[in-house]
């Protein structure tokens, strides 16, 4: 199989999606109507709300959806062969992620902007509520220490990405001072903030840094995965303007420019995929195929993670309900296309069956380092890089996903610990909250072993908690369809399915903690599983319900928020 | 903060308007509420003397006191009073 190929008939399959099923979920099932106001202008305060161009809201939404994720999880379910992660991912974004983002929008935007925890409230009860949270604080938990894990990884195996990833700090940093106190305009600083971090990338290439093997009798991980935290609590701390804005902005552009490398590359250079389409000559100890594909590639087929962007920040910036479509699958359609390059890159980039069997000896091995070394390959023969320099772009373009992720995750992390607090009623400061939300994630990191394994291990234990939470989004979707008496099998399907896999993967996983005795992974296994199960029931006794219910939801809903924008007036 | 980026001109203009929404976008409610942090401090410095804490510049804050007038409604309503504290002030 060439790998042009592959690339033609994957993106051919995604787009047909964009251009056929979200056209028909659009008018048939989700009935986008743009008579109706949408909370960006019904509710506009210039703050939250504000009515957004459909594709500067698609940047955004798109740039915080795609993290590492989508490359970490293909990268390693490359391992049982190509085909069923190449299937899994065109497929689960056609079918399960478009319609996903898409329908999480649409319930927000119907729901006064409202997010997916509160929309589980109204839809599933308060249980599903309080579920949210549990499930929210977990995900937040394991995205912090897997990429912590994931980017020490990635600067061990790549030396020469360490000088640029560092440095792109000094960058975002300099943006930040450039924009807010020297007042440059935003086009110029694009341009030399984007060329300063290439030549950083360039004086990497040619000065690679590592760590001694062992820092204060701790290996080199170690150390990287404590300073990665400690940066990310000062980071997390810091006033936005000077850091985290910049950076995240910095990036966005770069994950434009990175895909474009990468997909140009392939046409350029069209290597062979080396890989086999099914691998029955797995290693040792790779668990099954089923469940466990549809778990370790979570971002890049669907994810819940996607629901609680959609429903948190861009359905209260939609300008009109069409948008949905455009902002919503299409933000999965570049999701899933970051999935692909990742699949191509580790299939494609190595010159032979046996160097590729050669990175991908045991489950967790193949990961992002392949993705950066077959990334690697495919650029040097497509665009003529040394493939050093190709290597250290893509090691560089991974460990800027999974930074600016982790630095948002810690922050987020403390505001949850913060609520946790006024819930319990104690007051816990920025400082203090900001150590927890370091120190569990340190614990989970180092819960298996001083070298941090437990960041990866518990990356398939990620993917089913993310799982859950599609699939109370799934859950929250099929119920608003059911109301209106429309089809609710596109949702249905998608639920039934990602419910029992996840289960199914969770039973799995129980039994591997068990033999490991792995007792704080088994615990956190124990927690989804029970949500999970709880969740299910929850779900299905208010589809019961909703169809015997005979009023209308939407007239319902738009009442509300009359009587809500009157009172607001007030 | 606001957006200190200037207007921009010419035919690149709507690219350029849409990096600054790019860039701005996801922090617009970070920003707007650290500038209320920031002008509710303001509010106590100048109402100090008002609400009874002694404060060594009144001579010079009593002449803010215009500028901060439109303000105190919304002031007081977000530190949880619903009726004005101030029987001078007598907004609502």
């Amino acid at each position: 199989m060439n790998s042009l190929l592959l690339a033609v008939i994957g993106v051919g399959m995604i787009l047909a999606g964009y251009f056929l099923y979200s056209k028909f979920l659009a008018s048939k099932i989700y009935a986008l109507d743009d008579s109706r106001p949408t909370p960006a202008h019904t509710m506009e305060d210039g703050v939250d709300y504000v009515p957004t161009n459909k594709y500067v809201l698609w940047g955004h939404h798109f740039t915080s959806v795609a993290g590492a994720a989508p490359i970490v999880g293909p990268a390693i379910a490359v391992i049982w062969g190509w085909l069923p992660a190449f299937l899994w991912v065109t497929l689960g974004t056609v079918f399960f992620a478009g319609m996903h983002d898409m329908g999480a929008l649409w319930a927000s935007v119907r729901n006064r902007g409202q997010s997916i925890g509160a929309l589980s409230g109204r839809y599933i009860g308060k249980h599903g509520r309080n579920l949210f949270l549990v499930v929210i604080f977990l995900l937040l938990l394991m995205v912090n220490a897997a990429f912590a894990v994931v980017i020490a990884n990635l600067l061990i195996g790549t030396p020469t990405a360490v000088i640029p990833t560092w440095g792109a700090l000094v960058v975002a940093f300099l943006v930040g001072q450039a924009i807010y106190r020297l007042k440059w305009s935003l086009p110029t600083v694009s341009v030399v903030g984007v060329v300063a971090l290439y030549a950083l990338i360039l004086v990497g290439n040619s000065a690679p840094l590592a760590l001694p093997e062992t820092v204060w009798g701790l290996p080199d991980k170690a150390v990287w995965i404590i300073l990665l935290f400690v940066y990310a609590g000062i980071a997390s701390m810091l006033p936005v303007w000077m850091l985290l804005q910049p950076r995240d902005y910095i990036n966005g552009l770069q994950l434009f420019i990175a895909l474009g490398i990468l997909y140009g590359s392939v046409l350029l250079a069209r290597p062979e995929v080396v890989a086999p389409a099914y691998n029955q000559n797995v290693p040792d100890g790779t668990p099954g195929i089923v469940p466990l594909l549809f778990v370790t590639i979570a971002c890049g087929a669907i994810s819940g993670f996607h629901g609680m962007v959609s429903s948190g920040t861009s359905s209260k910036q939609l300008n009109k309900e069409s948008d949905a479509r455009f902002v919503g699958y299409f933000g999965a359609v570049g999701e899933g296309l970051l999935a692909l390059g990742a699949i191509i890159a580790t299939t494609a980039g190595f010159r032979t069956l046996a160097d590729w069997e050669n990175v991908y000896q045991a489950f967790n091995d193949g990961g992002v380092n392949a993705f950066v070394q077959g990334g690697g390959t495919i650029i040097e023969a497509g665009l003529g890089l040394p493939q050093s320099l190709s290597a250290t772009i893509m090691a560089t373009t991974a460990i800027l996903f999974a930074a600016t992720t982790m630095d948002t995750g810690v922050r987020l992390q403390r505001f949850v610990v913060q609520e946790i607090g006024d819930v319990i009623g104690v007051t816990v400061r920025k400082n203090l909250a900001t150590f927890i939300a370091v120190a569990v994630a340190l614990a989970l990191t180092f819960g298996a072993g001083v070298d941090g394994s437990g960041g990866l291990l518990i990356w398939p234990l990620f993917g089913t908690t993310n799982q859950l939470m599609a699939g109370l989004t799934l859950a929250i979707l099929a119920i608003m369809l059911i109301r209106r008496k429309r089809n609710p099998l596109p949702a249905l399907i998608p639920l039934v399915f990602v419910g029992v896999v996840t289960i199914y993967a969770l039973f799995i996983q129980l039994g591997t903690f068990y033999e490991q005795g792995n007792w704080l992974l088994l615990v956190l296994d124990v927690i989804i599983l029970v949500a999970s199960i709880w969740v299910i029931v929850e779900a299905f006794g208010a589809m019961k319900a909703a169809r015997s219910y005979t009023g209308d939801d939407d007239a319902e809903l738009l009442a509300e928020a009359t009587y809500e924008a009157e009172d607001a007036r007030e | 903060m606001s957006d200190p980026t200037p207007e921009p001109r010419g035919r690149l203009s709507g690219l350029a308007a849409g990096l600054r929404d790019f860039y701005s976008g996801p922090y617009r409610r970070t920003f707007a509420r650290a500038q209320q942090d920031e002008d509710d401090l303001f509010m106590v410095i100048v109402m100090a003397e008002a609400l009874g804490v002694p404060n060594p510049a009144s001579y010079y804050t009593v002449e803010l006191l215009p500028a901060v007038y439109e303000q105190f409604h919304a002031w007081h309503r977000r530190m949880g009073l619903d009726r004005s504290p101030l029987d001078t002030f007598s907004c609502c």
